[in-house]
């Protein structure tokens, strides 16, 4: 009986009942007939790798870490957490150039910002694309994400630092790759709502990349590195914050479950502390301690798409309910899919075709309602969809930026001594 | 995060209390740590189908009358038992999941092993006889995939050659299996069903299937159509002159899995709100024994309140009830669990024997009320298989008390809201 009850395995795969509703719904197993699927490469295959690694299969390659197995598992069986660690354990895999250039977002970010007027045009032209297919394996079909000339953290540091300690409550605000390099309207939209809600905001001490995309290429001592940074540099920010909040789902699973659960990285004094913008926001308005006052004269049609990383930390309803209080926005919900890029994924020319067909059904769907924008708040479902698609796709921040009163809001907020 | 009502749990009875109170207006949110029984169900409802001395019961309302006062069918009581197994299909149809049987009488069906079993309802790709046996003249074809093993044509064929029936077995190969067979993930339900959804897959069957034919009357396949939409099985009907049916085939449950999404789109699409893969993990309670808020671990310190909760956790299989060495506790709430104290009067070695760990789970009152120590939680209500006083296996009573305890508890909620 003892034994029962204290043997649980670090990703406790022994809870596995061998149902296979995880093989049900995950988005692979349909249309990539070389990847076993989440049980098989999963608990199943974790009971012949710890007897002996030679049991370990590169086809687990092909996994999107989307963890939608694990949100349906009636045994609580952290499916996508063991396939990922046996990746990064077993994997005789070396990263290649492609894989390093593809998973080092802020370096080739910080280098690509600088020259954004040269490298937007250059990756976008068929030459280069032709051969980033041929020597690097990056498919010639991806249209790449354009780079911005002026990071995030610039832009902050010129116009918003010096107004923000004006403000009595304070929040930290983890940008990411994606805003500081490719995005920073983004991240400047979301200053405007703290603000306007009265919260100043301070960025992470020398944020690094939170390291997604060193995971899932096999990188990681880096992204050890980046984790012990990132939760010591945020620790300090909780300090004197409310707390950390960030803008991509994908980033905020990183570093509150991947930290700890692929990386062996202690973060249990951060880990509730840093949250989605949403999530916070919607806390606020939910406590009544903040209200959102929306323009008059705000109209769009939003189709919501809730990223798998999302549907794992279970945080779309608070995207959808705040894009629910916006008067003028008709909202639809799509199908719960998943879109098939998976972060580096889906730029891979092995796995160009296996994205694009596991995104269909999303795409079909978009297609068929037409709405003026699609909302998600992952940055690399927002490539895939815009490139798919064609329809623009903007974070639910962004949306809520646009509608907002900005001078109502404040003045809502200051009158009522919130 | 306020709602009118919150419903711990989302498998049968979780869903069906919440649409009914979604229906008339209430608010509800549904929280649901992982998938539920449905996704392991043979495809038929059971209502009562013995009682627990083994009398095996024909009607389900007269049967119900030998129960004993503890039982939920009992707290229920005769009438209202009566109005809803008569409103239980209409429910399902308005919710997109066609039903066939007679809710009045218990009918038979086929079991993955051949015999005939007792049901009360079931999902239409199966069929329910009034008698265990069929037409001693039938000659049947039964069509199983090459390389399928969770489906025995042997076993069915023996159970109706019993009745006199000739059968014949074949194995259709198709190219698109061959794929998956390749793959080591297994031959299971769910992964045929995926490739059998392709119109291209599927019309290979029907001509590979059409050719073999010589004049049988029926053709029975294993339930591996339509994970997504039951369009597909009226497409294969509707493909052959000749009868078709379907048979249960080892879980995963293609039909089951079908019906769990038909009823969780159907309360999302009537403005109920479904939280998938969140676990409720705490509660707190007033001193007056009321329920303030319930927390999930996603969540954090966001809280779920409402006017009323429903416990619709399920049993050992879904995490509703815990067994530890010692104890039987109820995880949420640590409610009052009906259980016998000696540990070795939970279980009979003997596998076929009756069990009494099926019977354990939460004690009530007779309005569905938890109680915890000692004392009923007014806006607390528990449903399903997470109640106790009755065994599901022996009896043959899962969904029916699953369905029954969820109309009985949204009523409750509904007439409690009409009083105040
Ligand atoms: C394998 C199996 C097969 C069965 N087959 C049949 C059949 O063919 N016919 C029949 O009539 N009956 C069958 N039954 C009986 C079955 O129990 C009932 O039919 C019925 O489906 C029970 O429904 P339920 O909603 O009470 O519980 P469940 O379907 O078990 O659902 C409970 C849900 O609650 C969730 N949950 C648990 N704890 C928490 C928490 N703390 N927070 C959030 N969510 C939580 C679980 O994840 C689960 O989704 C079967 C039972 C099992 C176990
Ligand atoms: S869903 Fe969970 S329990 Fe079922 S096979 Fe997959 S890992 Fe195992
Ligand atoms: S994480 Fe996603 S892709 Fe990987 S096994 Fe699970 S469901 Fe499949």
């Amino acid at each position: 009986m003892n034994v029962q009850t204290n043997n649980v395995s670090e990703n406790n795969f022994e809870q596995c009942i061998k149902c296979t509703i995880c093989t049900v719904y995950c988005p692979v197993v349909p249309v990539n007939p070389l990847y076993p699927g989440p049980k098989q490469a999963g608990p199943d295959g974790e009971r012949l790798r710890l007897k002996k690694g030679v049991f370990f299969d590169e086809a687990l390659k092909y996994c999107l870490n989307c963890k939608r197995c694990e949100v349906v598992c009636p045994s609580g069986v952290r499916v996508g957490d063991i396939i990922q660690s046996a990746r990064l354990k077993y994997s005789k895999h070396k990263p290649s150039i492609r894989d390093m250039i593809l998973a080092s977002t802020d370096l080739v970010g910080s280098t690509a910002t600088k020259m954004a007027p040269i490298v937007n045009p250059v990756v976008s032209s068929k030459p280069a694309k032709a051969l980033m297919d041929g020597i690097l394996k990056i498919d010639h079909r991806r249209t790449f994400p354009a780079y911005a000339s002026e990071t995030f953290e610039h832009w902050f540091r010129k116009k918003a630092a010096p107004l923000q300690s004006a403000f009595a409550k304070q929040v930290g605000y983890f940008h990411g790759c994606y805003v500081n390099y490719n995005y920073p309207k983004l991240g400047q939209d979301f200053v405007k709502i703290m603000n306007a809600v009265g919260y100043g905001v301070s960025l992470v001490d020398k944020e690094k990349c939170c390291g997604v995309a060193l995971i899932s290429n096999g990188m990681k001592k880096t992204a050890k590195k980046h984790a012990a940074h990132n939760t010591a540099a945020i620790a300090g920010l909780l300090g004197r914050c409310e707390a950390v909040l960030s803008t991509s789902s994908t980033c905020t699973l990183t570093i509150r479950d991947e930290y700890p659960h692929l990386l062996g990285t202690d973060n249990s004094a951060i880990r509730d502390g840093v949250l989605l913008a949403v999530k916070f926001l919607y806390s606020l308005v939910d406590r009544g301690e903040i209200r959102l006052v929306f323009r008059k004269d705000f109209s769009m049609t939003a189709a919501y798409h809730a990223p798998c990383h999302l549907e794992k930390l279970g945080w779309s309803i608070f995207s959808i309910g705040l894009l629910k209080m916006i008067p003028g926005l008709k909202l639809t919900v799509l199908d719960s899919n998943c879109c098939g890029i998976a972060g580096t994924y889906g730029f891979k020319k092995e796995n160009y075709e296996v994205s694009q067909s596991i995104g269909q059904p999303l795409f079909e769907q978009i297609r068929s309602l037409s709405p003026d924008v699609v909302a998600t708040d992952c940055e690399t479902c927002k490539w895939q969809i815009e490139m798919s698609t064609g329809f623009k796709v903007m974070n639910p921040v962004s949306i809520l930026a646009e509608a907002l009163d900005v001078e109502a809001t404040v003045e809502e907020n200051k009158k009522a001594g919130r | 995060m306020r709602f009118d009502t919150v419903i711990i749990g989302g498998g049968l009875s979780g869903l069906v209390c919440g649409i009914k109170l979604q229906k008339v207006g209430k608010k509800c949110c549904i929280v649901s740590a992982g998938q539920s029984a449905l996704h392991f169900s043979s495809g038929a409802f059971d209502i009562l189908d013995r009682l627990p001395d083994g009398t095996s019961v024909r009607h389900p309302l007269e049967g119900m009358r030998h129960l004993p006062s503890t039982h939920p069918y009992s707290r229920i009581g005769q009438d209202r038992m009566k109005e809803y197994v008569s409103a239980t299909t209409g429910f399902f149809a308005d919710c997109g999941v066609p039903l066939c049987g007679n809710p009045l009488v218990n009918s038979y069906r086929l079991s993955p092993t051949g015999d005939f079993c007792p049901a009360w309802l079931s999902l239409s790709d199966f069929f329910l006889i009034d008698e265990p046996a069929v037409d001693p003249g039938a000659r049947i074809l039964i069509v199983n995939i090459f390389g399928y093993l969770d489906f025995n044509p042997a076993f069915i064929a023996a159970g109706l050659e019993k009745s006199g029936a000739t059968c014949r077995i074949i194995a259709v190969k198709l190219d698109e299996m061959e794929r998956l067979r390749s793959n080591p993930s297994e031959m299971r339900a769910t992964n045929i069903a995926k490739v059998l959804d392709k119109d291209y897959v599927r019309s290979e069957l029907v001509s590979a299937v059409s050719k073999e034919l010589k004049g049988e009357s029926a053709i029975i396949f294993p339930a591996v159509f339509g994970l997504e939409s039951d369009s597909v099985i009226s497409e294969i009907r509707n493909s052959f002159d000749t009868k078709v049916h379907f048979a249960t085939t080892m879980p995963p449950s293609v039909p089951g899995i079908r019906t769990q999404r038909k009823l969780r789109k159907h309360f999302e699409s009537i403005g109920g709100t479904y939280l998938l893969g969140d676990t409720v993990d705490r509660a707190e309670l007033s001193d007056d024994n009321t329920v303030l808020s319930v927390g999930t671990v996603n969540f954090g310190d966001l809280k779920l309140t409402a006017d009323d909760y429903v416990l619709a956790t399920g049993s050992f299989f879904s995490k509703g009830l815990c067994a530890s060495p010692e104890k039987i506790t109820e995880p949420v709430f640590g409610l009052d669990v009906d259980y016998v104290a000696d540990r070795k009067n939970w279980y009979d070695t003997d596998l076929f024997a009756t069990q009494n760990y099926i019977s354990f789970g939460v004690s009530v009152t007779d309005d569905f009320q938890a109680v915890k120590d000692g004392r009923p939680i007014r806006n607390l209500h528990a449903i399903g298989s997470v109640l106790g006083g009755y065994n599901a296996l022996q009896e043959g009573s899962g969904a029916g008390t699953a369905i029954m305890t969820a109309f009985r508890v949204a009523d409750i909620i509904i007439e409690k809201e009409e009083k105040r």
